[in-house]
């Protein structure tokens, strides 16, 4: 594809899409910013890793107690 | 200490002023390429959280906004991947257009459903590039490539719109 060709393509592509020079931001976002910073974050307590680490390490040392686990589960 | 030194060990208050300082041109960039207000809101939000929890990474040397709007490119392209485009028809179209407006308009439709169907790392460059008029050594920036990068990017675009396109002014 020559220069030209290149663009006639982009002289369509922006009739059917307008370029969006002008867009204005209608607000501050700093409050919304601000109260995103504020969340509270979900937080997995370290005893719960421990946990999962165990019953991995279970699962890989004796793969006969995996029955048993996911009768837990 | 200077504001992005600030801002870089973390001090809040710092963050507010950049925010407040290059919200509205992190906004714009990302309009232009979500090209919904209102999504383009919540990503330039996206964009600020992002930086704020990447603050340690930043050097205080380095370029703020080009590093807020390669952040903003990736939180826009990761939304262009999760949510299939939609393209909207114009809401101007008469009920009974002539037969030559309705042939644009048709075409038109024709070429939104084209790009609208390029994969998010192409279709960027693509409205970028071609639509935003943007240099093609700023759309690599943003995207974290090489100039020759965007240029390989921009020919297997238009050799699938042609393609695509072709396929459709071919219909009986």
């Amino acid at each position: 594809m020559n220069d030209q060709e290149l663009k006639e393509l982009a002289k369509k592509l922006r009739e059917a899409v307008p370029p969006l020079r002008q867009l204005e931001l209608r607000r501050d976002l700093w409050p919304v910013m601000h109260a995103r910073m504020n969340e509270p974050r979900l937080r997995v307590p370290w005893y719960d890793w421990l946990l999962l680490a165990a019953s991995g390490l279970a699962a890989v040392l004796f793969p006969s107690l995996i029955p048993a686990l996911l009768y837990h589960l | 200490m200077d504001l992005l030194k600030r801002f870089a060990a973390g001090d809040l208050d710092a963050f507010e002023s950049l925010f407040r300082q290059h919200q509205a041109a992190v906004y714009r960039w990302i309009a232009r390429i979500v090209r919904d207000p209102s999504i383009a809101e919540d990503l330039t939000v996206e964009t600020f959280w992002r930086a704020y929890k990447a603050h340690a990474r930043f050097r205080p040397d380095g370029n703020f906004e080009a590093w807020l709007r390669r952040i903003g490119t990736n939180a826009a392209l990761d939304h262009l991947r999760s949510k299939p485009a939609f393209v909207a028809l114009p809401d101007d179209i008469a009920a009974d257009p002539a037969p030559d407006v309705a042939e644009q308009n048709e075409s038109r439709a024709a070429i939104r459903t084209a790009l609208a169907s390029l994969p998010a790392r192409l279709r960027i460059v693509v409205q970028l590039g071609l639509i935003e008029e943007e240099p093609y050594r700023t759309i690599g920036d943003s995207l974290g490539i090489s100039e020759s990068a965007v240029k390989l990017r921009m020919f297997r675009a238009v050799r699938i719109l042609r393609r695509k396109l072709h396929h459709w002014s071919a219909r009986p």
